[in-house]
């Protein structure tokens, strides 16, 4: 059976009722969970030998990546979602990071892969990944967020789940080798101030990235949370950007030429420039500003308890440093409260966060709001618009707004 | 790092930089050497991309609009084309030359990306009929919005009202309307992979 999100919705309002089959207390008659003997409690289980790769329980089939099917012309050019209402801590599981692609998965024989730096350099090189693995190796947590999270609610609260609204990204830790090291064994000339890096799927992306970041932070990457990249994520080689904007993270890395000025590539021309009310546009925004979503309670996770205890939580990231803070509101903005950072803190990486409170079953409008290292806050979305108008298409990271009613059900909403 | 670098990989052959390097830049470098005109481009067009992008650009369906959409970026819906916002016709060609069509990428010959790329230029109004582009000509070339853009300027125009010391906290407004829900418009997807 395949419920829709409706008759999921009309259960939690069903469960908002009280009528939860799970709600352990009350009951009169005994727990037949604990008085009637459970199969697994009976009968073996499977042996070491039955998953060589392991997948979730069944009962977690729900958490998966889903599209929003009319957004782009095609599923190869196209998009997907991590499904951040299921998840906790701040690592995504390989098997659920978004996938953005433009010319679809290439599928790369990684002895056939090859990595080219060539342009303003003293030698042009080739590696093979055999050649990449042996460079010194760095450990890092990064978020990945596309430019373009969150763009679809410029114009108002459009899509109901955080899912879809704030769902194109991930945070993982890469395994690679830093991207200096690379540069400098083939030697940049003097006049080398811009890179650009191309990849080898059938989209040739490419974008263009200041010498200054290039011999900073980014990584080749290799490995995601320990084993091999993911195809849909560039196995077997991606660039890692930290902190900036998901598209220039170009995956199936296959070369990186040097210059002494930027490519205007189609995606920093057509695409990933900010359109501004006046018809002018921004180019070369990189960064992605500090940002935070509440994940639960959110549409795809309702309050299904009822009143009383009740755990808030979500999600926060910044390009530019940390997030030392995170607030919240659960009435519209009246009042906030400091919530509760949980895990480790690190730089360009999400942070988790808790706001535990007893709800008394009335109507909630619940907020997040930021603070990154910088003494940055995140921005209402009216307050981007001021500035912005609504057409940028991409780097929306204004506050959002959940509304949630009696029944526990919440929606996506603005408000005054 | 480490004095002297490590020694790894090859110096890489000038066939092999040759093969793979291939963009262009908007000051012309990185163009092959040939040449196209519009009405060549237009056989090709029809050949190879009409089925997505229409006989003038004007796109079919969902597939991307190339040609029209002028004035149009003040506006509540703006059509961002090649002739209404694109910078710089390099990219036209960087892009046809390595992306396109669609499913057959790195496959045109550079003559006919002149081609194409002269056609797009005529269907956007920017040349006449018999306009032949080359290697030659084509930095004489600039599209409408080449002034259209500017560096990143978060940092002056949003930072000092964003980088607050006090904050609210308490007591932070009187009164609170909904004023937009996303289930009026009901276009989220329906949950589906769901089993049970």
């Amino acid at each position: 059976m395949k419920p829709s999100r409706r008759s999921f919705l009309t259960g939690a309002a069903a469960a908002g009722a009280g009528a939860v089959a799970t709600v352990a207390k009350g009951q009169g008659a005994p727990d037949p969970a604990i008085v009637e003997q459970q199969p697994w409690r009976t009968f073996l289980g499977e042996g070491v030998d039955a998953y060589p790769y392991g997948m979730p329980s069944e009962h977690e089939a729900h958490v998966i990546r889903r599209s929003v099917p009319w957004l782009t012309a095609d599923p190869i050019s196209s998009v997907n979602f991590t499904p951040l209402h299921e998840l906790d801590g701040i690592i995504t599981p390989n098997g659920l990071c978004f996938e953005r692609h433009h010319g679809g998965i290439a599928e790369v024989d990684p002895v056939e892969h090859r990595l080219m730096i060539n342009g303003l350099v003293d030698k042009q090189m080739v590696f093979t990944m055999e050649d990449l693995k042996r460079f010194p190796r760095e450990n890092h947590v990064y978020f990945l967020e596309c430019a373009a999270n969150s763009g679809m609610e410029w114009a108002g609260a459009q899509l109901n789940g955080c899912q879809f609204t704030h769902g194109m990204i991930h945070n993982v830790m890469y395994t690679g080798i830093p991207l200096r090291l690379l540069l400098e064994e083939a030697g940049v000339k003097t006049n080398g101030k811009w890179i650009m890096v191309e990849g080898a799927d059938a989209a040739g992306m490419n974008r263009s990235i200041p010498i200054e970041k290039a011999m900073d932070d980014c990584l080749i990457a290799f490995k995601m949370n320990g084993e091999a990249l993911r195809p849909e994520q560039g196995y077997p080689v991606r660039l890692v950007v930290p902190g900036w904007e998901g598209n220039m993270w170009v995956k199936w890395l296959r070369r990186i030429e040097v210059g002494d000025q930027p490519w205007h590539a189609r995606e920093e021309t057509s695409k990933y420039t900010d359109l501004l009310e006046n018809g002018t546009a921004r180019r070369f925004t990189w960064e992605m500003d500090a940002k935070s979503v509440i994940t639960n309670p959110s549409p795809q996770a309702p309050i299904t308890h009822g009143p009383g205890p009740t755990v808030l939580t979500g999600v926060a990231w910044s390009g530019r440093g940390t997030i030392p803070r995170v607030d919240v509101t659960i009435d519209g903005g009246k009042n906030w409260y400091q919530a509760r950072m949980s895990g480790p803190s690190l730089n360009k990486s999400m942070h988790r966060f808790y706001f535990e409170f007893d709800w008394d079953g009335t109507p909630l409008l619940l907020q997040s709001r930021a603070h990154d290292s910088t003494g940055y806050v995140q921005p209402t979305k009216n307050e981007l618009r001021a500035i912005r108008g609504e057409n940028s298409i991409y780097h929306n990271n204004g506050i959002q707004t959940w509304y949630v009613n009696e029944q526990g059900i919440a929606e996506n909403v603005e408000i005054s | 790092s480490r004095e002297g670098g490590y020694g790894l990989g090859r110096e890489a052959l000038p066939e092999e930089v040759a093969a793979w390097d291939f963009d262009v830049r908007p000051d012309g470098l990185g163009l092959p050497e040939g040449s196209g005109d519009v009405w060549t481009g237009e056989e090709v067009f029809v050949e190879k991309c009409s089925m997505c992008h229409g006989d003038f650009g004007e796109a079919v369906g969902r597939w991307p609009v190339l040609a029209g959409g002028w004035d149009t970026l003040e506006n509540k819906d703006p059509v961002k084309t090649i002739g209404s916002y694109w910078p710089y016709l390099s990219t036209v060609f960087d892009y046809v030359h390595r992306a396109m069509p669609f499913g057959e990428a790195e496959s045109l010959t550079a003559d006919e990306t002149y081609a194409i790329t002269a056609y797009l230029l005529y269907v956007n109004n920017l040349v006449e009929d018999d306009f032949e582009l080359s290697h030659e000509n084509f930095a004489e070339v600039r599209l409408p919005n080449e002034g259209g853009f500017f560096m990143d300027d978060r940092l002056e125009t949003e930072f000092p009202a964003f980088v607050r010391p006090e904050i609210c906290m308490e007591n932070c407004k009187e009164t609170v309307e909904i004023t937009m829900r996303a289930s009026v418009l009901d276009v989220t997807p329906e949950e589906s992979g769901v089993v049970e």
